[in-house]
């Protein structure tokens, strides 16, 4: 139980997947814009990722593995190298998926995070977060939590960033740096901030 | 007098190599319409492979090829793809030839494909390409896609080798793994710039890379 407590922290504070590892950056210098729609795709990321990240733990494990097709009567078969169209053939089957469901079951959901689901099966944190647990060969129970946490750590701080982003409106940016300019600033000093939690070990 | 005949010729007629039209493709993405300062495309591997000049090269060079070659083929099939699956299709072009980049990587520059880790995968997902894919190849013929491939993958490789001079230069004193600042600066005092190697680093630079460039081409976003 510790050891995921401290996986959790790790992947929420010490190595954000925004912050520290850049994953994401598209939809969230896209959408940071309103505290509303930053709130509901980070709702929607850390959805996704924590379905898709065991699920393709099970098809890394089973199936992609060298050795995985043992089960099979084939040792010897590795098929690591087909791991990236994989992952990502499971995210955009996922995100559609979730879409109908949504859909069908919770109407009131799917208007609220309708035009972000299919943005999510190209945000580079899903896949990004299916290959480093597939690189640091994490087992079921990690790849879940690892999953979740870290889609908790991009919807902090893209919601962090929407509320700052709000409050710079009444500010004076010089003309070539409003818009992206200074959200990368901001998201610089945010990454420094993020980095004091270095060093927490639980 | 100008007759119609005249002015329709040259839609017609099949686009010569470089001529002005095809030139423009090219350049506009290095400086004008460039993908990562004014498209806002792509940022996420800009930042994550500039830590060294040799990573960000490599990173552009497969970046080029991939962008390249997928906006062929998108445009390739361009009339035959559904248009409710197309991002899957376009999806499954791109993942098979970042498997092929991935598997030339591990085979003849191993030790640069471990330090790059996840970010050759990522480029999969990579929104340059599939804006590119979406914005230019589903409506162009692929010499053109071709060339705005070329275009938008060498806009990237500058912004990102700019990046990576920055930091290698700060943040080490050195450039592509050799010493630059001498020894004698440093005993003066000067020192690396920690900051620089580190996340943070990236952001800031990019930060004011953007500044630079938008107020030279004095692009202006409506905020």
């Amino acid at each position: 139980m510790e050891a995921y407590l401290s996986l959790a922290v790790k992947s929420i504070f010490v190595e954000n997947i925004l912050l520290a590892y850049f994953l994401g950056m598209c939809s969230f210098l896209a959408c940071s814009k309103k505290v509303e729609t930053a709130t509901g795709l980070g709702l929607a990321v850390i959805f996704v990722l924590t379905v898709t990240a065991p699920l393709n733990w099970l098809l890394n494990t089973f199936l992609l593995k060298e050795g995985a097709l043992a089960w099979a009567g084939l040792p010897d078969v590795d098929l690591s190298f087909l791991s990236f169209i994989t992952f990502i053939a499971t995210i955009a089957a996922t995100v559609q998926l979730v879409e109908m469901v949504l859909d069908r079951f919770s109407p009131a959901l799917y208007n609220a995070l309708g035009i972000f689901l299919p943005l999510i099966a190209v945000n580079c944190s899903i896949l990004g977060t299916s290959l480093f647990m597939q690189e640091r060969e994490y087992d079921l129970g990690e790849t879940l939590v690892f999953g979740f946490s870290s889609g908790v750590g991009w919807a902090l701080a893209i919601v962090a960033m929407a509320a700052i982003r709000y409050k710079l409106r009444y500010s004076n940016v010089p003309e070539g740096l409003r818009g992206l300019g200074i959200t990368m600033l901001m998201t610089g000093l945010m990454s420094v901030a993020f980095m004091a939690f270095a060093g927490i070990k639980l | 007098m100008s007759s119609p005949a005249t002015e329709l010729a040259p839609k017609k007629a099949p686009l010569f190599p470089l001529d002005k039209k095809a030139r423009k493709i090219v350049t506009d993405p290095l400086s004008d319409n460039n993908p990562v300062t004014v498209q806002v495309l792509g940022i996420c591997s800009a930042l994550a492979v500039t830590v060294r000049v040799d990573k960000a090269l490599v990173m552009a060079a497969a970046v080029i090829a991939v962008l390249a070659v997928s906006n062929i083929v998108i445009s390739l099939i361009r009339d035959k793809i559904p248009p409710a699956i197309r991002i899957i299709v376009q999806l499954s072009v791109i993942a098979s030839l970042v498997i092929v980049v991935d598997q030339f990587l591990k085979a003849y520059m191993y030790e640069l494909s471990k330090e790059l880790s996840v970010f050759i995968g990522l480029i999969i997902t990579n929104c340059i390409i599939m804006g590119r894919a979406e914005a230019f190849a589903m409506a162009n013929p692929p010499w053109q896609s071709f060339l705005d491939g070329l275009g938008n993958g060498f806009g990237y490789g500058a912004i990102l080798v700019l990046i990576a001079i920055g930091r290698e230069l700060l943040g080490s004193g050195k450039l592509l793994g050799f010493q630059v600042v001498p020894d004698a600066v440093y005993a003066m005092g000067y020192s690396n710039m920690g900051l620089m190697v580190l996340p943070p680093g990236a952001f800031i630079l990019l930060g004011l890379l953007i500044w630079a460039q938008r107020t030279w081409t004095g692009y202006s976003e409506a905020t």
